[in-house]
């Protein structure tokens, strides 16, 4: 008898230590697809922020515009998945940034990015889009097949191959816009403006403009982190609710309007949010990770990774 | 804000109680019950308005005092067996304890910071409100029983589910709330609120604690909506978490911008005018949240100052 429970537990023990290390790379794995699209909406709504110093609430609707954009287009589309997906990842986003280009110059542009009224402005273009998504696309959550099905087999579990390639098209986008910041007269532009945008006004550039193509670009980005993760989820007129809440989250933690930052923090949550998610229930983890950040916000409101703002 | 003879803005607000009771004997059986749960949010509006308002501080978490107040008050009543006026009070505390904490936490920040961490904190006390379903029950909500819901002093009772008793109260709770309102904009601390409004560094300088002044406002403003929370759980015998979601911080922004920020009637004004339009608009479609998202761009495009603000601006320069 005394010998038994102990047994049972070694026994636990190693089946924990055989299964443990396949169970945290496939944890892993998931968490670092999470990131990949966090780290992208979050992107954009961290350019909007640290260029135009205004807060948009509606870039979740962004992210759900290109997710039911994608679903008509690549019904629209007949043939194989793959000709509809990829029209899809390329015209969805234009449409978004269009609508984004719109509603910018239509509103912000008249508000004169008065950082509090832009919010309230946002909240009604939240509401109006939402609204109009279950108007005409419905309350169903729909899904968009995989441009390919290809299983990655590895020696402990097979893997969706499409999934490692959201990772790979996610951090080639982040990439392609850090070389745009960098290294490009737009990107030289945009800081500028971000750094001090009445100087800039000064020295010619059209930082009305800049401000229209920054929230277009925004916009841009999350429709393609959607386009990216519908084949693995779903396309639903509320699905904007929750990246919208993680963005905030990644953008606040890294720092508002620091692409680095903004990176490392995505990575971090998604990760976690993965792990923390086996051990508490969903709400639970909700409520620690909104409380946290809460907190950073009110006693390092510079972020975790940011310096103090000017 | 010309000085005007005090007399005159007490007359108009004793007007427009008047008004609302003569009403009670008026009015169709289906507005006179729209009309008692529109005081009772025009109370909740009227809460906001005084951070929102008169301190310039717009927060997008104020649900969480409404539904602090209305489960405080709900939850006294179902679990405890509270009577009436207790749970009331229990309502009306919680919401002032949490609008300390709340206050001593968001103050730290300002600007787009504080519209952002009330909307956090109001999110985790929804999320708060879901996770303990066993006794809130999430959110398919409560119902309040009937036989609690009875106010009773000695021998008289009061059936707060009978239509008439139901408005009087209402009335009751908007009248002390709008009157309270009045005398503190009216007072030299309302003074102090405006001015921190309008330049907080330089009230710093005259010597002021703005600080300490702005908690004082944040935890009348969460006292006032938690009033309102308690009165609706208690009047309309219902308690949801939806009255905690987003939707219900965002509701009495509207309606005090549609009314007027900083208007002492403007909370009424807009929360009538919202409400009727809502219901009307629900007649022909179930789309109303698109009539709150146009009407919310189109106030802070070209109405910013509200249908009161304009008012006053324009020909009425001594309303309050």
């Amino acid at each position: 008898m005394a010998g038994r429970p102990e047994g049972g537990a070694s026994r636990i023990l190693l089946c924990l230590t055989m299964h443990f290390g396949p169970h945290l790379l496939l944890a892993a794995l998931e968490g670092l697809v999470t990131s990949a699209v966090l780290a992208l909406t979050a992107l954009g709504l961290s350019l909007v922020f640290g260029v135009m110093r205004v807060v948009n609430v509606a870039h979740g609707e962004f992210f759900m515009l290109g997710a039911v954009l994608t679903w008509a287009i690549s019904t629209a589309i007949p043939g194989h998945p793959t000709v509809g997906f990829l029209a899809a990842l390329v015209i969805a986003p234009l449409i978004v940034g269009a609508i984004a280009l719109v509603a910018e110059r239509l509103v912000l542009r008249r508000l004169n990015y008065n950082p509090e009224a832009t919010i309230v402005a946002t909240i009604g273009m939240l509401y109006i889009i939402q609204q109009l998504a279950l108007s005409f696309y419905g309350p169903e959550a729909r899904p968009v097949e995989p441009p390919f099905s290809y299983r990655i087999l590895l020696p402990w579990f097979g893997y969706s191959g499409y999934k490692l390639s959201i990772i790979a098209a996610s951090a080639l986008l982040l990439v392609l816009t850090w070389l745009v910041l960098t290294h490009t007269k737009i990107g030289l532009i945009m800081r500028a403006t971000q750094y001090d945008s009445e100087t800039a006004q000064a020295f010619g550039i059209p930082v009305d403009r800049v401000y229209a193509g920054v929230f277009s670009l925004g916009a841009m980005l999350a429709a393609v982190a959607a386009v990216l993760i519908v084949p693995i989820s779903q396309a639903h007129y509320l699905m904007g609710q929750d990246p919208l809440l993680l963005s905030f989250i990644v953008v606040i933690i890294g720092g508002l309007g620091s692409l680095r930052g903004t990176v490392v923090a995505a990575v971090l949550i998604g990760l976690s949010d993965g792990i923390i998610s086996v051990f508490f229930s969903p709400t639970l983890a909700k409520i620690i990770a909104t409380l946290l950040v809460a907190m950073v916000l009110v006693f390092r409101p510079q972020g975790l990774f940011g310096t103090a703002s000017r | 804000m010309s000085e005007a003879s005090p007399a005159k803005a007490y007359a108009l607000h004793l007007g427009v109680i008047a008004l609302l009771f003569a009403l009670s004997f008026v009015l169709p059986e289906y507005h006179h019950g729209l009309l008692a749960r529109i005081m009772v949010l025009a109370a909740f509006a009227m809460g906001y308005n005084m951070l929102f308002g008169y301190v310039g501080l717009l927060s997008l978490g104020h649900a969480m005092f409404f539904a602090a107040g209305l489960y405080g008050a709900g939850l006294a009543v179902i679990h405890l067996g509270w009577n009436v006026p207790l749970a009331f009070l229990a309502g009306i505390a919680c919401g002032a304890l949490l609008a300390l904490a709340i206050g001593l936490l968001a103050l730290r920040t300002n600007g787009v910071a504080f519209m952002i961490v009330t909307m956090m904190f109001a999110q985790v006390f929804y999320l708060v409100i879901l996770y303990f379903a066993a006794w809130t029950g999430g959110d398919q909500g409560l119902v309040v029983p009937q036989p609690a819901r009875v106010l009773s002093f000695g021998a008289t009772s009061l059936d707060l589910t009978n239509p008439t008793v139901r408005y009087m109260s209402a009335l009751a709770l908007f009248s002390v709330v709008l009157l309270v309102t009045l005398a503190i904009v009216r007072s030299r601390y309302g003074r102090v609120l405006v001015a921190v409004r309008e330049n907080e560094e330089r009230t710093k300088m005259l010597g002021y604690d703005t600080f300490s002044n702005k908690l004082i406002a944040v935890v009348v403003s969460g006292t006032i909506c938690a009033a309102s929370g308690a009165a609706y759980a208690l009047l309309f015998g219902y308690v949801g978490s939806s009255f905690a979601s987003v939707q219900y911080s965002i509701l009495p922004l509207l309606w005090v911008l549609l009314g007027g920020a900083a208007t002492t009637l403007g909370a009424l004004i807009g929360t009538v005018f919202m409400y009727y339009v809502i219901d009307i608009a629900s007649g022909y479609t179930s789309a109303y949240l698109l009539i709150v998202g146009i009407a919310l761009i189109l106030l802070v495009l070209f109405f910013p100052k509200g249908i009161l603000g304009t008012i006053r601006q324009r020909w009425l320069g001594w309303l309050p």
